[in-house]
Order: structure tokens, then C-alpha cells, then sequence
């Protein structure tokens, strides 16, 4: 009632411009994505510009033009053996924390004995931060690549092995699909093959998702350990010789390259499973 | 086409039930939920489990199915003691069991596919049962693409398509709409009378169980156990509008004072 009162009062062209404006902001997702960015990086400018220092200091935060000044800089220098030395150790570490993951999450899930022999020391092992692994890295592996590949493992293993053991547990708890395979004469073989591990996909793929982020997450740490290329070196090194915006510039790639492949892991894992449907609200 | 699939059931399905208890232990507390159930069932025969809930009849068919070990006694099919679930004994559950990530002909095909049948036999047999239920145009379907009704009579298929000695349904049609279950249950008449598979079937639904059975056993509760046995003559096959003769109104009644007691008795017990 409150509404259509207060618009009696408003000049008609005005209603009408709120509305056409609030319907594009409604319907199109796209667009309120969009919006949501232009948010984001023009709030942060404005701060840098007006120098905020209300308990959090922004006099030494590159601003956003700041950081793309310093990206078209290193663009137009040799940014690929950067790019190159990063993207090859997430490919590795994730690969085989992929591999490792599924593999003993379903094995841990599905089997009690080999559940008792493996998870108390993987648990033991699991909430130790990457960082923490960097001493024992250098001191256990030949190569400071090697090294940083198994940093970049440990931070991409432990969401897919947990979302893993998840996904089995929770699809063997499901007594109805359980039973329907036993009564149609399935051994244990094809239990797990026809019902468990597709029961499992839609965990195994979340893990896969939140393991390739942290696989990027922990390329930073990875690559203080040495190294002369990456982004994560390169964020690192600005901040040692005190040089800032490519700090922003080496934190925000590292961002978008670990939502970039986050995405398209999900993506592809969906593509895998075209039996889901999901339905959220709008 | 019919003709077909006949061949492939051969007359078996003798269900014998001896004297099974079951009482389930949880923390230290009992529930004696079965009280030494008799029961003999005839090859072919269609046989409605009636009671209210919350007597035991999921229970009696889980022991009957394998999935549960009965307390004292033991089950019977064709000389066989049930000892674990098999897929001579096809189930279909009241929620909707088909496997999300296969579709209705894979879902179908399953069963087969465990067995090593070969392919194209599969595939020839899968499409027969899909025409036979006007299935053939969703095959390709996901579960989450079919209604209700169209996910049980897969899931009814499924366990024909393995030509079970029993069939045994628990409230399969429970959660359908009053129109759709009433097709559901002319054509699972239909499919019956062809295949004449014995068929266990467990409702609540006094009507339900006089239009499918040869016979209702009505169970009483505190422990379950089987209160009557009540023959159905009536003519078959079967049609909606018998629904509505003296005979079927008259068995009706008969059927409600007999499991009206038992009703009391159960909502004191506070189900
Ligand atoms: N696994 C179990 N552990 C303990 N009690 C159980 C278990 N399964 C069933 N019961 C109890 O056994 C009784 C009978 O259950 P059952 O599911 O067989 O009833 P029902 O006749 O199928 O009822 P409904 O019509 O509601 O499906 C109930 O009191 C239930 O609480
Ligand atoms: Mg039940």
C-alpha cells in the first residue's frame, strides 16, 4: 500500500526509469554480476584515492589503476615463463592429489579395514597448513621444483580425499540404492560400480573444486620456497625489494587463475553427471 | 510380443513363511515387532498384506526380501531359504528407487546386465517391457525427467524384467495421485495376469488391496502378526467399475470392521 502511495507523488518518468532500471538489475544475472565487480574495485579505488586510515591503512595499498599500470607493464615484458612455471606445478600437484584423493577416499570409504589402516594418520596430517610443510620440503625432496609440486599437492589432497570419503559414506548410508542393486543380484563389484562411485561424483566433484582452488592457494607458499619464475615468486619478490603494485597485480592473478580453473573443474565435472539438475532460487 | 516375455516365466513362486519373530534391539531396548508369522503363498497367487502402520508389514517383507535376518523362523521360496536379498525376488520400494545417474533403460537393463545376459538380447528384452508399460518414448529419460508414476513403473519393470519367482511391492503406489494410482494398479493387473509372477503386495489401502488380491492378509499389531485371511472371489480380470458392485462394497466392509480394531489399537499405541 506504502509503495503505491509514495509513487502517486513521483513524477511518472522517474517510476518508470526506477523500474526499468530495478527489472535489467533483477533479471539479468550477468549484469549483476558485472555490477558486483565494478562494486568492488571502485570502493577500493575510492579509499586508496581518499587515503583511508581508520584502523585499517590504505596509504600503502596499490590502487586498482595502480596494479593495472603494473600489469600492462609485466604483460608487455616476458609473462609467460612466469604463467608457465606456475600453471605446470598446480597441473602436477593437483594431477596426482586428484589421483590420490578419489583413489583412497573411495578405498577409505568403502572398505572398514583399509578405512582403520589409512585415516588416523592422514587425519593426523590433515589441518597442517601448507606453510608449515615448507622445511621438510626442502629438506625431503631432490629438486626445489619437486618440492614446491608436493606443496601444491598437500594443499589440492586433503579437500578431494575428505569429499571423497563424504560422498561414499553418505552414498552406502543410503540403504534404499543399496538394497535396489542387491536385489537385482549385484555382487559387491558392481555395488561400488553401478551405485557408489556415481553416488559419490556430485562429493568427489565439490572436492575436486575446492582442491584445484587450494592447489593455487598454496602455490604462493610453494613458490617462496625458490624458484626464479611464477606469480606467486612474483607477488613475493615485489613485496622483498619493496616495489607494491605488483604485489595486487601477482594476488589478483593468482585469484583469477584459481577461480578460472576452479570453474572449469566444475565445469567439466558436471558435464560428467547430466542426471543433476540444480534449481536455485533466482 | 506378449508372448515373448510369458515364455520366460516358467510356473514358480511357492513363498512359504515359518513361524518368523522379529524383534529389533536398540540400546538395550526391544521391539517385538513380528510374532511368529504364518504364511503359505501359491505359485502365481496375489496375495495384499493390509494392517496399519506401524504393524510390521515393510518388516515382514524385508525378511521375506533377505535384507533383514528374522529373530526366530525362516522364509521359504521354491525350496530355497532366504538367506540374503537375490534377484529371484524382485522389490520395489514406496519411495522412488530408481538410480538417479542411469535412465530408464539403463535402470531396466541393470539386472540383466549383472547377470551377463548379452546385448542385444538385453536391449531386446528392456525394449519389449518399456512398449508393454508406455515407457519406449522415455527411455533415454533421467528419473528426475519422469513423473511419479512413471518412475514406479519403471521400477515395477525393473524388477519383472529379471523374471523374479516373486514380485514384492511395498506401498508402491503411496505416493501417487488417487487418478494415476488407479492406472497404476489396472496395469499392473494387466502385466500380472500375463506373467501370473507371484506377487506380494503390502498396502494400507483397504480398496487398493481388494481390487489386486487373490487373497488379503490383514495384520494386527502389538506384536504384527496375521489377525485373518480373507479370500477375494471376485471375477477377473478386473476393472475400475468393479469397484463399484454389491460384491466388491460388501468385502469392502467385511475388510474394514476386521482391520478397524486393529487401527484403535495401533493409534493408542500412538503411530
Ligand atoms: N530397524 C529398526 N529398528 C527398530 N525398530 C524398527 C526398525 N524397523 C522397524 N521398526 C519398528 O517396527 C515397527 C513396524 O515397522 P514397519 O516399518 O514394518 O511398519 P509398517 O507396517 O510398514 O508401517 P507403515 O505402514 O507406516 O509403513 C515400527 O514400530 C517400527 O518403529
Ligand atoms: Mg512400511
Amino acid at each position: 500500500m506504502a509503495v503505491s502511495v509514495s509513487r502517486a507523488y513521483s513524477p511518472r518518468w522517474l517510476t518508470q526509469l526506477g523500474n526499468t532500471l530495478s527489472n535489467l538489475l533483477l533479471a539479468n544475472r550477468s549484469l549483476r554480476r558485472l555490477l558486483a565487480m565494478v562494486l568492488f574495485f571502485g570502493i577500493w579505488q575510492f579509499l586508496c584515492v581518499i587515503n583511508f586510515n581508520v584502523f585499517v591503512d590504505f596509504q600503502f595499498v596499490p590502487s586498482p589503476a595502480k596494479a593495472l599500470a603494473a600489469t600492462i607493464k609485466f604483460m608487455s615484458g616476458n609473462p609467460w615463463v612466469h604463467f608457465r612455471s606456475s600453471i605446470m606445478r598446480v597441473f602436477w600437484g593437483y594431477g596426482f592429489a586428484a589421483i590420490f584423493g578419489v583413489f583412497l577416499g573411495v578405498l577409505i570409504g568403502w572398505c572398514a579395514v583399509i578405512e582403520d589402516f589409512l585415516l588416523p594418520p592422514l587425519e593426523l596430517l590433515r589441518p597442517i597448513p601448507a606453510v608449515a610443510w615448507i622445511p621438510l620440503a626442502i629438506l625431503m625432496f631432490p629438486t626445489s621444483e619437486s618440492g614446491m609440486i608436493y606443496i601444491t599437492f598437500i594443499g589440492a589432497f586433503f579437500p578431494i580425499l575428505v569429499s571423497t570419503i563424504r560422498g561414499v559414506e553418505s552414498t552406502l548410508n543410503d540403504m534404499v540404492l543399496v538394497r535396489v542393486g542387491q536385489c537385482l543380484g549385484a555382487k559387491p563389484w558392481h555395488i561400488f560400480k553401478d551405485i557408489v562411485v556415481p553416488g559419490s561424483l556430485p562429493s568427489i566433484a565439490s572436492g575436486l573444486t575446492i582442491g584445484m582452488g587450494n592447489a593455487w592457494f598454496c602455490l604462493v607458499t610453494a613458490e617462496i620456497l625458490a624458484g626464479r619464475y611464477g606469480i606467486g615468486y612474483l607477488t613475493w619478490e615485489s613485496y622483498v625489494t619493496s616495489n607494491y603494485p605488483p604485489i595486487v597485480m601477482g594476488m589478483l592473478l593468482i585469484g583469477l587463475l584459481g577461480a578460472f580453473s576452479s570453474w572449469a573443474v566444475s565445469k567439466g565435472m558436471e558435464a560428467l553427471m547430466p542426471w543433476r539438475v540444480i534449481k536455485k532460487q533466482s | 510380443m506378449t508372448t515373448q516375455i510369458e515364455q520366460r516365466h516358467a510356473v514358480k513362486g511357492a513363498v512359504r513363511v515359518e513361524g518368523v519373530s522379529m524383534t529389533f534391539r536398540r540400546k538395550g531396548h526391544e521391539t517385538h515387532v513380528l510374532d511368529s508369522i504364518q504364511l503359505g503363498i501359491e505359485p502365481g497367487e496375489f496375495v495384499c498384506l493390509l494392517g496399519p502402520s506401524g504393524c510390521g508389514k515393510s518388516t515382514l517383507l524385508n525378511v521375506i526380501a533377505g535384507f533383514i535376518k528374522p529373530t526366530a523362523g525362516y522364509v521359504m521360496v521354491d525350496q530355497n531359504p532366504v538367506m540374503r536379498p537375490g534377484a529371484d525376488r524382485g522389490f520395489v520400494f514406496q519411495q522412488y528407487s530408481l538410480l538417479p545417474w542411469k535412465t530408464a533403460f539403463q535402470n531396466i537393463e541393470l539386472g540383466l546386465k549383472i547377470r551377463g545376459m548379452a546385448k542385444g538380447d538385453r536391449t531386446e528384452l528392456v525394449n519389449d517391457y518399456l512398449n508393454r508399460v508406455g515407457l519406449y518414448k522415455h527411455r533415454n529419460s533421467y528419473p528426475h525427467q519422469m513423473s511419479g508414476g512413471m518412475q514406479q513403473r519403471a521400477s515395477i519393470v525393473r524388477a519383472l524384467v529379471n523374471s523374479p519367482s516373486v514380485l514384492l511391492l511395498d506401498e508402491p503406489f503411496a505416493a501417487l495421485d488417487a487418478q494415476t494410482r488407479h492406472m497404476m494398479q489396472e496395469l499392473l493387473l494387466d502385466i500380472w495376469e500375463d506373467l501370473k509372477t507371484t506377487v506380494i503386495f503390502v498396502t494400507h489401502d483397504i480398496e487398493e488391496a481388494i481390487f489386486l488380491g487373490d487373497r488379503i492378509c490383514v495384520m494386527g499389531v502389538q506384536p504384527g502378526h496375521i489377525k485373518a485371511e480373507l479370500p477375494i472371489g471376485l471375477r477377473r480380470p478386473r476393472h475400475f467399475d468393479d469397484t463399484l458392485s454389491a460384491d466388491f462394497v460388501n468385502m469392502h466392509r467385511q475388510v474394514f470392521e476386521c482391520i478397524r480394531e486393529e487401527t484403535m489399537k495401533s493409534m493408542e499405541k500412538g503411530f
